[in-house]
This record gives C-alpha cells, structure tokens and sequence, in this order.
C-alpha cells in the first residue's frame, strides 16, 4: 500500500510531461531496480490519457470448474461404490463388475484425471488433522470416509470396481503367477511403510508423495516425466504376470482397507450355497487371495505355538521401540524433504562461505526481508516435528510387522476354502469357478453338480494331501 | 485362546471384531466429522501471488500439462502503454518495433499494437504463452509491473499437489478460494470483484 501511494505521489508531479520525460526516467528506474533490487513494483509511468476513444480491455478471468462438479464426483463415487457391492454381494456377476471397472478408470481416471483420488486423500486428511488452518475441501472427506465405511461393511468393492488405479491394473492382467505367502507376506510391508511416510510428510507439510509418485496419472492425462511414465509402463507390465502389483504392494490406502475388510459385516464368499471342497475354485484367484482348506492341521505342538506367541509378545514393545528409535535418528535426511528446512540449509552454506553462487530459492528468501535466525527457527522447529513424527513411524511399522507375525504364527483350522478378507478385491472372478454358482446361474443341473463333486473328491482323493502341503503357513 | 473349547474360541473372534468394526467405524465417522467441522464449503484452487513471484521460468516447465496452466495475464489500468516497454522488448534491442529479434517473448506472444502517439497497447496471446515470466520480469524490473505470472483456471487441473508449487524457489503459491481465484493488480483487481459479484465470469 505504501509503495503504491508514493508512486501515485510522482505521478502526479510528471502526469502530462510526455514521452520526453521517459528516457530521463527510464534512467532512474534503472537507478530505482538496482536499489531496491528486483520484484519490486512501481508505477513508474503515468497511465496514459487517451486522445482517441480507445479504451482499455478487460482482463478476462475464467473460472475455475464449477462448484457442482464436485458433488457430481461425490454422487458418481456413492454411486459407484453402491453398484459394486450390489453387483458383488447380491448379483454376483464378475462381468458386471467388470463393466463398472471400466466405467471408473474413464470417468475418475480420463474424465477427472485422476485429481479425485481416494488414496490421495489419505494425505489430506492427515494434513488436516495435523494443521488446523488447512480448510480441506467436502470432497477429500467424501473420498477417504466412504471407501472406508463401504468396506467395513462389504469388503473392499471399492478396489474391485471404484478406483480407477486398480481398474488399469485389473484390465491387464494376462498371466498371474502365485507368490509364496512369505514373499506376499514381506512384499505387504512395503505398502505400511509408505503409508507411514506419506502420513508423515502430509502432517508435517513437507509434500504429498502419494500424488507425486502415482503411476499412472500420466497415462491419465496423456502427459507426466519420462521417469514417471517408465515407472507406469512398468508396473503394468509386471501387472502382466504379477496382478494388480501396485494395489497389493504399494497402494498406502490398501493398508487401510486391508484392515477394515478383515473386519467387514459382510464379505462376498466364493460359494453362494455351501463348500464342497471340490479345488474348482483353487487356482481362481490371480491375486492369491484363497486360502486352501487344512481341516485336520492342528498345531504339531500346542506348546510350541504357545511359546513361539509369548516370544513375540514379548518382541512387540522391543521391536515397537527399536524401530520407533531408529526412525527418530532418520530425522535429518526425513527433514531435509521439507522445503523450509531446505532452504535453511543453503543458506547455511552460503552464510557458511561454503557455497559462492546463490540459488532462485536463497536470492528469494533474502529479498523477502525475513531472517536467517527466523527460517532456522521454523527449520528447527519442523527438524523436532520429524523426530517426534520418526519415532512414531518406527513403531506404527514396528507393531504392524509384529502382528504380522504374529499372523503366520497362529495356525488356524480351516474346514474349506475361505477368502482372506483383507486380500480380497471382491473382484469376483472366482464367482464362476464354484460349482454351486453354476447350478445358481441354471447352467448346469443338479445332476452334473453331483458327477462334478464326485470327480473333485476323487481328485482331491487322489491328491491326497494336496490342501496341506501348500498350506498358509510356508 | 488354548484351553478354551472351539466354540467359544469362534464367538469370541465374532466378537472381537464386530467390535473392532463398530470401533472402525466410529473412529472413521470420527475423523469425517471433525474434518467437516473444518471444512470449507468452498473449493480451494492453486494461485500464484505476484508479490512474491520471482519469475524463475519454472513454471512453464514443471506444470502436469504439456502447455503450462500458468500464464501472462496483463493489468492494463496500470499499463503505461510505453513504446519502450522493457516486457516486450529485448534489453539492447535495436529498433522498437515488432520485429522478431527485438522481443523478449520467445514465443511471440505477447503483441504491441499502435494505439495513438506516443501509446502502444500490450496483448497476450494465450495460445502462445508458455508462461515462462520473462516479460514479467522485463516489466517489474524498468515498467509498472501490470504484467504477472497467473494460474489460468480454465486449464488447471487443480492437482492435489502442485507440481509447480513445489518446484517453487520463492513459494510465491497458495491456495485461494476458487470464487476469487486471481490475485490481481491495479484496477483489475476491484473491477474482478465487482464482476465476480455481479456473476459475470467472462
């Protein structure tokens, strides 16, 4: 406001002098602009009086979408989820699922470009929770609450058919192959980890590495950097072989879906009748989501088990701590992501001497008027942020890699085929596979169910075993 | 969990996690509830604050779109419709006029129309700004300033993270509600709001 008044002020003293007085004030400007250095504006020169009936254009300002394409998305996405439950619990068609599929990856994925994303959301919403002054958008909540509440109630439909990053992996998946549980099991980390680290970045403002790193919004709008476009290539080419590998090792908001589908009031089931163990079902699921039956596992040794669990227990805190601790001490590096303390630091170096030539970042920083002791502060401050925040990621992954193990550790009795609820994507490819569906959908007739059964038994018979040697606990 | 009898064992496990469910969920309605009581009912939509732009000509490369969403936009009230205009024309230049080697524009696209002696109008052609700030930066440093650097909300698709926000060295972006998405200069900035509150988005 200042500057500007002071500028009106010498308008006023050369208003009407003409063009003569540019050359001589060109010169003072030049004086002016290296004083004040750059960025800083003036009025200069006096707003021309018009002789001609020339006036001036409106700067035109387009606006931004409309506010009502937002409840548009909520609708679509309420919508979407609403379908693919019903299409999984009560229809239970794969091809409509599919169709949906499809229809999500177009609108949420083509349409709007992948910027109304229920994964990302996660970040905002810890923003939020962290940053009382950040007012986060009706949407973002839409997007994280209702993919949650859907699947604890149904399971997790919204992979199967809502989101459109499951949707390009699902429709390329041409020859999955089986992962060992213990590979499944340690591969499953991944997403924990970067659940807690794009957490930790979201609440301490540093970024939003979800978004920065998602694989296929460039596909999305035809355009992103040529390391993110190969980083998408390959994670559907891998989708080829291994399916859906971002949603099972690295999709952060499977985590969180993981656990409330294992909680779900409902959760779709491979039979719609009864179980007959008949393996039809066995190699259906491209994302090892079956466990097979081991009706007469029982532990080798109660006390073992017993033993080997009160071990575990015991690791929790021990494991919760060390990891916590460790993450504390990767405060520094952690820290460094933020912009702010970024910044600190080159100024620490040209302040130090240590660096000659300024950067964009640093020539900014000084012309802004604030203090080097003032941006250390801040750096500090959000440094004491990270070490607190590191030893909670430590121990968030500490507790979940525990219970883990803790999950392999327990064996338990399984009399037929079952669906691990937190792996499932309700995709419902296995529908077909059952027999009993078979004889739901009419085509084929009690008769051939029971000659199918025989022959399955016979099978199974044959293969004597077969359910226990591959059993979950490998 | 060992000595007990199966049955039990399962109700127990029922138990736990229609428990553990209704716990979820309340902690989820939670979590939504308190965030709605935070929220805003208005969209937020990335701006840039010519204050604090330094015009490093990031944006013209970092933007998620092959064309940049950012773009020149001209305040003309505060324009001194100069005909040595330091936007528009190179530093040395050596004639004044719209000749190709005398623009600081590299793509031509901010245009110098006759008006009346001694005054030249300054357009923008959108189609041609890669909103690279150049002449922003000619203009602060010698003119009025009534160019700057502007997200143009009818090409940005608003990310959830600004792609060029973050490469920001100045930290010139913000967030602005997206009724009064533009930080702007001079008259301009009063006749937008005037316009924005007749619902006039031309």
């Amino acid at each position: 406001m200042g500057k500007r008044s002071s500028g009106n002020n010498r308008r006023e003293s050369i208003h009407r002098r003409g063009p003569a007085a540019a050359g001589m004030l060109i010169l003072f400007s030049l004086l002016l602009a290296a004083v004040l250095g750059y960025a800083q504006i003036q009025e200069r020169f006096p707003k021309p009086d018009f002789q001609t009936d020339y006036t001036r254009p409106d700067l035109s300002t387009p606006l931004p979408r409309a506010q009502v394409w937002e409840y548009v998305d909520i609708a679509v996405l309420i919508a979407a989820l609403v379908l693919a439950s019903y299409f999984a619990h009560r229809l239970r068609s794969r091809r409509k699922i599919f169709w949906l599929m499809v229809f999500s990856l177009v609108y949420f994925g083509f349409i709007r470009q992948g910027c109304v994303c229920a994964v990302g959301a996660v970040q905002n919403v810890a923003y939020a929770l962290f940053n009382t002054g950040y007012a986060i958008p009706l949407s973002v909540i839409a997007f994280f609450v209702l993919p949650l509440v859907f699947t604890l109630f149904y399971g997790r439909t919204f992979c199967a058919a809502v989101c459109p990053l499951g949707a390009a992996q699902d429709a390329v998946i041409l020859k999955p192959v089986r992962l060992s549980s213990t590979t499944a099991g340690l591969l499953g980390m991944l997403p924990v980890i970067y659940l807690g680290l794009a957490v930790l970045f979201a609440a301490t403002g540093t970024g939003f590495i979800i978004c920065r790193y998602d694989p296929f919004i460039g596909f999305f709008r035809f355009g992103a950097s040529f390391a993110m476009v190969l980083f998408g290539a390959a994670v559907l080419l891998l989708g080829t072989v291994v399916a859906r590998p971002y949603c099972r090792f690295l999709c952060p908001l499977g985590v969180l879906l993981d656990w409330m589908s294992r909680l779900s009031k409902k959760h779709v089931k491979i039979t719609p009748d009864t179980c007959s163990n008949c393996r039809l079902c066995e190699e259906s699921c491209p994302f090892g989501a079956i466990h097979k039956p081991n009706p007469s596992a029982q532990s080798p040794d109660k006390q073992t088990e017993l033993r080997r669990l009160a071990v575990l227990l015991v690791l929790l805190p021990v494991i919760m701590f060390g990891a916590g601790w460790a993450g504390s001490r990767l405060y520094v590096p952690l820290a460094r992501q933020h912009p702010t303390v970024a910044l600190s630091e080159e100024i620490l170096l040209e302040n130090g001497g240590k660096r000659a030539v300024m950067t964009d970042a640093t020539r900014a920083f000084r012309a802004s008027g604030k203090t080097a002791d003032e941006l250390f502060e801040e750096a500090g401050r959000i440094q004491q942020r990270f070490r607190t925040g590191g030893w909670l990621l430590g121990g968030f992954i500490g507790i979940v890699f525990v219970f883990k193990l803790i999950g392999l550790t327990i064996l338990r009795r399984r009399p037929e085929y079952e669906i691990d609820a937190g792996a499932c994507f309700s995709c419902g490819r296995c529908f077909s596979f059952c027999p009993y569906e078979q004889l739901r959908l009419g085509t084929i007739t009690q008769k051939e169910l029971e000659e199918m059964e025989r022959e399955g038994k016979n099978g199974s018979g044959a293969g004597g075993t077969s359910p226990m040697e591959n059993n979950q606990n490998g | 969990m060992a000595g007990k009898p199966e049955r039990a064992g399962i109700n127990r496990r029922g138990f736990l996690k229609s428990s553990l469910n209704t716990l979820s969920g309340l902690l989820i309605g939670g979590i939504g509830g308190l965030l709605f009581s935070r929220s805003s009912k208005k969209e937020m939509v990335w701006q840039i604050d010519p204050e604090i732009c330094i015009q490093c000509e990031r944006c013209a490369a970092n933007c998620v779109l092959a064309h940049s969403a950012v773009k020149c936009v001209h305040s003309f009230s505060m324009c001194g419709y100069c005909d040595l205009c330091s936007g528009y024309l190179e530093p040395g230049a050596r004639s004044r006029d719209t000749g190709a080697e005398n623009q600081l524009c590299p793509t031509g696209a901010l245009k110098r129309t006759f008006i009346e002696n001694p005054y030249f109008e300054y357009t923008i052609d959108e189609k041609l700004c890669i909103g690279c700030g150049k002449c922003v930066k000619g203009c602060a440093a010698f003119g009025n300033g009534s160019l700057c650097l502007q997200v143009r909300h009818d090409r940005c698709l608003n990310c959830n993270e600004c792609s060029i926000a973050r490469s920001c060295p100045s930290q010139a972006w913000k967030r602005v509600p997206a009724d009064r998405p533009y930080i702007l200069r001079g008259d301009e900035s009063a006749s937008f709001e005037r316009r924005m509150k007749r619902g006039d988005h031309g």
